[in-house]
């Protein structure tokens, strides 16, 4: 160490403008738009707040979920993210024929809500302001489960945060677990937010998703906008009940990715909330300003990992985490760097959160807002895009929403034209991802999560017991019930809640609904 | 198209067969088994894409009414090993498996999150080729030529 020098201020010395207590949350001028207002560019809040930390986790059985969920909320999640099976994501049991080798593979398998209390057990909801889900074409379920899950343990669902992805459009534009044709899907959806909006005003009973559209090969724009255009369909729905967008839009959030691309991606958050903003408050005539603020959960994009050089997906995820902080997002989560093979190993799922806390409490991001606010560059860039944006929205409005574009398949032949277009600019090294076209090397095979052989079995006798010890006149009025609200075009809600309480299966609720919807045709399109 | 042509190393003009790609299973994620199906077109193959969350019952079915050359799995769930093992079962039901004649026999190639393990594990059942996250589109290409019995130019 060297003395001081003259004439510095003694508290200079061993300190950093991350823990500088003249650190300003905001340095524009009186005149500029500052963080919290409209059109929310610069972030919905006038002061800052840490994030919600969700990771995204489970497969197997409900009782080694609960073993993970544990694990992750002593490492200090604040909200957690529950993965499911593909079956329980289809409304199909465990012991289906068409469930073979797919249970418990890709997140937990849940056929009753016996399968909900092992997965909860012990952990507190109270404590948890955020639990996730992926439930889309199941939304209403997970809503009805939960709603279930608190009557029988005392607690006023209010108490937590219930989070349901139920954006079921865009699974017909990406992600492929619909279940019915398009139109009795997005009323589905619309009960689940509607019946939310009235009950538990404290859930997300719909995360707008532009996640998995980037990911199927969008671009930042599309991103957008197609989600904006999907959101617009399910207001218009639960308008057309009589519920107003006041009760509607301060429940929602967006889903979005983060690809490395540092600029582009700060720019897409705040032209997102700028967009949102303005379409609240022109289309919709919103009056709560709550209603204009979008918030963001955002995701690290899984298609920028690669299996080759895993572990460079750490240094991926670290800038676009990095991301998230500088464009203001309300939650976020960071995917395992290898996620790109399997399920994450427990080890690398820790180190995603360790991720994030780095970012949250060593980079002095969270001190200051929207510091890329007035640059030059970044303020060029969300202009841009906002303007984009918001035009593409208007075009597919004008050539009758998002219900005609994805019953046309429009959204679907964009997203492939652009993903082969990437394909192939990747071939032929005009879009760099090191370690696959540029710096090749070898890299050691790492350790893969694998799921236990013997979660297929012990689930299947898990959902035949239940089946046995339920009382079979209860479940069977109750479905009845569901047939009748559905068949009369009445929200599903309430009958999902006698259903589920009763013990009545997600495959069984969802079996009573394809009779009277009919089921999803799949595309040969590509 | 050009551009395309030079990256996928087809002759232009050249007709190749036809064949399967399909999603066996209930995984949603399509965006590898279009981008395929599309290299696949260009390099002058007729191909019929399945369509999401079909059975193998359907997968097969489909192969032998079309009459393809090839089929093309692509699974991203994991659950790969006993898709491909009905697949190929319900093929050698057909006269059409692994153990079949050529010109009989109908290959099955796999794409997707494959461990290493599994890829031994499949090779083994029947399957004839494995193509992961690193495979070029110019390789499956190649592949699906080989396994078709194309000459070309040369490959790269």
């Amino acid at each position: 160490m060297t003395d001081a020098i003259e004439g510095t201020d003694a508290t200079d010395l061993g300190t950093d403008l991350s823990t500088d207590p003249s650190l300003k949350v905001d340095y524009a001028p009186a005149d500029a738009e500052h963080p919290g207002d409209f059109p929310y560019t610069r972030g919905i809040a006038p002061e800052p707040k840490v994030w919600v930390m969700g990771q995204y986790a489970g497969f197997g059985t409900p009782a080694e979920s609960n073993a993970r969920f544990r694990t992750l909320l002593e490492a200090g999640v604040t909200g957690f993210s529950v993965a499911m099976d593909l079956p329980t994501q289809l409304g199909l049991d465990s012991d289906d024929p068409r469930a073979v080798g797919e249970v418990g593979r890709v997140g937990v398998a849940i056929d009753s809500l016996a399968d909900i209390e092992i997965l909860m057990d012990g952990i507190p909801l109270e404590s948890i302001s955020q639990v996730r889900t992926t439930a889309n074409s199941i939304g209403y379920v997970w809503a009805a489960l939960f709603v279930a899950l608190a009557e029988k343990r005392g607690v006023d669902p209010n108490e937590f945060g219930l989070f349901i992805q139920n954006d079921v459009l865009k699974e017909f534009i990406a992600r492929g677990t619909q279940i019915f044709p398009p139109e009795p899907s997005l009323r589905l959806a619309a009960d689940c937010i509607a019946w939310c909006a009235e009950n538990v005003p404290n859930w997300t009973p719909l995360a707008m998703s532009g996640y998995h559209i980037r990911e199927s090969g969008s671009s930042a724009v599309q991103e957008v906008a197609f989600t904006f255009a999907n959101a617009r369909a399910y207001l218009d729905e639960c308008l057309s009940r009589g519920v107003s967008v006041d009760a509607i839009a301060p429940t929602l959030f967006t889903f979005l990715a983060i690809q490395t691309d540092v600029l582009g991606e700060v720019a897409k958050f705040r032209a997102a909330r700028r967009v949102w903003a303005r379409l609240m408050r022109e289309h919709y005539d919103a009056q709560d300003p709550r209603s204009e603020q979008l918030r963001i959960f955002a995701f690290t994009a899984g298609s920028s990992l690669t299996a080759q050089q895993p572990l460079l997906n750490l240094t991926r995820t670290a800038i676009e985490a990095t991301i998230a902080a500088l464009a203001g997002v309300q939650t976020m989560h960071v995917s395992a760097y290898d996620e790109a093979l399997g399920v994450p190993t427990e080890s690398a799922a820790t180190l995603a959160l360790r991720t994030q806390q780095v970012v949250a409490f060593e980079t002095g991001l969270t001190e200051t807002l929207d510091p890329f606010g007035g640059s030059y560059a970044v303020e060029a860039l969300t202009e841009d895009l906002a303007s984009r944006m918001w035009r593409l929205i208007e075009q597919i409005e004008s050539q009758g929403g998002a219900l005609a574009a994805i019953e046309n398949g429009t959204f679907a032949d964009e997203l492939a034209d652009a993903a082969y277009r990437q394909s192939l600019a990747v071939e032929a090294g005009d879009k760099v991802v090191v370690g696959v076209n540029r710096f090749p090397a070898a890299s050691e095979p790492l350790e893969v999560f694998r799921v236990s052989p013997d979660v297929e079995a012990s689930q299947v006798a898990a959902v035949r017991g239940v089946r046995e010890r339920r009382d079979a006149a209860a479940v069977e009025a109750a479905l009845a019930g569901l047939r009748e609200a559905a068949a009369a075009g009445d929200s599903v809600m309430p009958s999902t809640i006698e259903a589920v309480k009763a013990y009545a299966t997600i495959g069984e609720i969802v079996a009573v609904l394809k009779e009277v919807h009919g089921a999803w045709q799949p595309s040969a399109r590509f | 198209m050009a551009a395309e042509r030079e990256v996928l190393n087809s002759p232009a003009g050249q007709r190749r067969p036809r064949v399967l790609v399909a999603k066996p299973g209930l995984d949603g994620h399509d965006r590898g088994a279009k981008v395929i199906a599309r290299a696949l077109r260009d390099a002058g193959y007729e191909v019929i894409y399945t369509g999401l969350q079909q059975s193998p019952e359907q997968v097969v079915a489909g192969a032998i009414a079309e009459d393809v050359a090839a089929i093309g799995l692509s699974v991203l769930s994991g659950a790969h090993v006993p898709l491909s093992e009905r697949v190929l079962a319900l093929l050698a039901a057909e006269g059409a498996g692994p153990e079949a004649p050529d010109g009989e026999r109908i290959p099955v190639v796999v794409g997707g999150i494959i461990p290493d393990e599994d890829r031994h594990e499949l090779l083994a059942l029947g399957v004839a080729a494995v193509f992961t996250p690193g495979t070029s589109l110019a390789e499956v290409v190649a592949g699906f030529d080989a396994l078709c019995g194309v000459r070309t130019a040369g490959t790269p």
